[in-house]
């Protein structure tokens, strides 16, 4: 996968982050962090290792996995671009940005564009509700995105720099 | 002598361009040969004016707002290093803008004026004294105060804070804990950011006061995963804090001890239910427990356990350092202090309004929100965030109380008032309800797990125009339904909104899709 910005996960990376975590109280969810944070996602074949580490059953760690949208089993792309769908920013015509995202880049939510660039995701709130619409890509949160913006924003994301050696 | 400079590092100034600001202003700094200090302060909650630019003169400090990049080298031209008023974006002394100076700021005191990570500055503000006080008072004395005050959960249930955590007090265990509910997940509300974001120690003294207060020795703020700049701030804030001996073994040299450490969410509404919450503080699946045990008696890891939501902690410090009495001189009837209010939406001047308790709803969306920002007339208001009611105009007079609003049906919440004008289709919102508590519910109570569902499904078929006056009768028994059977205020609360638009909005539910 070239686009991603992660490096493919390897078990070892995942012994790493669980032994840096396992003797906190309530550790599952800092371990899951720590995991997708560096890996982009928590690999399906991590669980067994989280289980064994933590003296939990496959099916409870997945469980827990699987309960909250933050997690994801599948590597994201390059991008992941949050739209916020909720109340505030649906009175400042979300709704509309959300048709305009969904047909700019032809997937639906929760899915990768076919050059692995952008992933969307909808988010219920970011707290950025006096100037929506919202919109969180990576760590970046931008205000008042109309759907020019939206495409400036793609425009920029997908805009390779060409190293000239 | 370098001119200061002021410009906010927060969420939303950011998102509308603060830090590409920051950097003209240094380069234009630069290049006109001028000696700036530029100051990444916290945001005033002006976000109508954001990003908000603030220089320091002798007369005070003076603020420029909305400032865009391209703003800046005109700026400059305006005299801006000695606070011209020249400049179409100039707003005056900032303390003089009408927004600010008619509020009531007594937690949020001093946001925006100091750099949220300078414990200097946050002593300068009054900031350690609610501190310094707890310390020289008995866990009782700590807890008579917050009970004389009159102070209630912010975080929507409005349970009396000193009545909770005198049942903590009374528990005895070898371990007890402070949880802080920071998963802000309300549309409309960003409060508990701001305080995060821009007065990080208030929130840590705050909660140091309450372990002091019940016993407890180790705090946890639970935080949502959306928030990732409060997540960078306020852990600086937290080993800053320690490093000067606000934090750990050995507060202040008394002996005694308080540790804080900050946990991130993973995207799930339902864990701002106090229960759920400390599930998931727990590593599992945010499942809602059952009440008793109540979370006070055994709470996280089965200690007594106070959870407070962050305004309610980010209140104390001003009741422990001015007096439970100063505190409760504001507000009215059983509804004591101030009240966070978030103007957020189609809001022209939106933004973070504090104020003691009994403004309404038109004052407030009218002399401080200036109305809506699309300039076309105002239609429904949801305060509370997306399990209270919308409110139609006939509604907008009412003080703002918890037990006035409770009686209409309406609730406070956690202040955020999302405000709509009339291109707003109730119909819709009304099944967004509904579908947000099939996303969100945690599925372990079938009114909720089940009923969301039905519930989308139903209003489907009401806008469809199928079998509408059976299928209405059903929606109404369905909401009751929820109401009375589910477990916590997910499914209990869903139908509020659903039924203030049936009640006040009906055309809207029944409109044909050719109408619309």
């Amino acid at each position: 996968m070239p686009n991603s910005p992660f490096l493919p996960w390897n078990p070892q990376q995942v012994q790493d982050e669980i032994d840096a975590l396992k003797h906190e109280p309530g550790a599952l969810l800092p371990i899951l962090h720590a995991i997708q944070d560096r890996c982009g996602h928590v690999p399906r074949e991590a669980v067994p290792i989280i289980a064994e580490a933590l003296q939990l059953t496959r099916a409870e760690v997945h469980g827990v996995i699987s309960f909250y949208h933050h997690f994801r089993t599948t590597p994201p792309g390059r991008h992941v671009v949050q739209i916020c769908r909720a109340e505030a920013c649906q009175a400042r015509g979300s709704r509309a940005l959300e048709n305009h995202a969904r047909e700019t880049l032809g997937i639906d939510y929760h899915q990768t564009t076919a050059d692995r660039e952008i992933t969307l995701e909808p988010v219920y709130c970011l707290g950025n509700c006096a100037c929506g619409p919202s919109l969180r890509v990576d760590d970046r949160i931008l205000a008042r995105v109309t759907p020019e913006k939206f495409n400036r924003l793609v425009d920029e994301l997908t805009t390779q720099v060409l190293e000239v050696s | 002598m370098p001119v200061r400079i002021y410009v906010p590092r927060e969420t939303t100034a950011l998102a509308l361009g603060a830090d590409e600001v920051a950097e003209r202003i240094e380069a234009e700094a630069v290049a006109r040969g001028a000696e700036v200090e530029l100051v990444r302060n916290g945001s005033r909650g002006l976000f109508w004016l954001e990003p908000l630019v603030e220089v320091e003169t002798d007369a005070g400090r003076v603020a420029y707002g909305p400032v865009e990049p391209g703003d800046v080298a005109g700026l400059f031209d305006a005299g801006l290093l000695e606070g011209s008023a020249m400049s179409t974006l100039c707003r005056g002394p900032t303390e003089s803008i009408p927004y600010l100076q008619a509020q009531q700021r007594l937690t949020f005191a001093r946001i925006g004026i100091t750099d949220p990570l300078s414990l200097d500055d946050y002593r300068a503000h009054d900031g350690f004294r609610g501190l310094e006080q707890a310390l020289a008072l008995s866990p009782q004395a700590i807890v008579d105060e917050v009970k004389t005050s009159g102070l209630r959960g912010r975080g929507g249930a409005a349970f009396p804070t000193g009545i909770k955590w005198q049942t903590v007090l009374d528990a005895p265990a070898d371990q007890k804990y402070i949880v802080c509910n920071a998963d802000e997940g309300d549309s409309g509300t960003f409060a508990d950011r701001l305080v995060m974001e821009c007065d990080p120690y208030l929130l840590i003294e705050g909660m140091a006061i309450a372990g002091l207060a019940v016993g407890a020795t180790q705090g946890y703020v639970y935080l949502r995963s959306e928030y990732p700049l409060a997540h960078e701030i306020f852990n600086e804030a937290i080993a800053r804090a320690e490093a000067a001996g606000y934090l750990g073994a050995d507060i202040r040299g008394s002996g005694r001890r308080f540790d804080l450490e900050v946990r991130l969410g993973a995207g799930a509404y339902i864990c701002g239910e106090e229960t759920s919450l400390l599930e998931s503080l727990e590593g599992k699946r945010g499942m809602v427990r059952f009440k008793p045990p109540l979370p006070a008696l055994e709470g996280l890891f089965g200690k007594p356990t106070v959870v407070n939501n962050v305004l309610s902690l980010a209140a104390v410090p001003f009741i422990l350092s001015r007096g439970a009495t100063a505190y409760a001189d504001y507000g009215m009837g059983r509804s004591r202090g101030t009240l966070a209010l978030q103007l957020a939406g189609n809001v022209k001047r939106g933004g973070l309004v504090e104020l003691a308790f009994g403004t309404t709803l038109r004052q407030l969306m009218e002399d401080f929100g200036g109305g809506t920002a699309s300039g076309r007339p105002l239609r429904a208001v949801q305060v509370g965030g997306p399990l209270c009611a919308y409110l139609p105009e006939s509604q907008w007079d009412l003080p703002l109380d918890y037990e006035t609003f409770a009686e209409v049906g309406a609730g406070v919440g956690h202040g955020g008032v999302v405000m709509f004008d009339d291109t707003v289709d109730m119909g819709e919102q009304a099944r967004f309800a509904m579908e947000f508590c099939a996303v969100e519910s945690c599925g372990k109570c079938t009114p909720c797990r089940i009923g969301a569902v039905r519930g989308v499904e139903v209003i489907d078929r009401i806008r469809a125009g199928d079998n509408r006056e059976a299928n209405l009768a059903l929606l109404g028994d369905l909401c009751e339904t929820m109401v009375d059977g589910s477990l916590c205020a997910m499914g209990g609360m869903t139908p509020f909104p659903v039924q203030s638009v049936m009640k006040h909005f009906p055309d809207d539910l029944q409109r044909d899709a050719t109408q619309r």
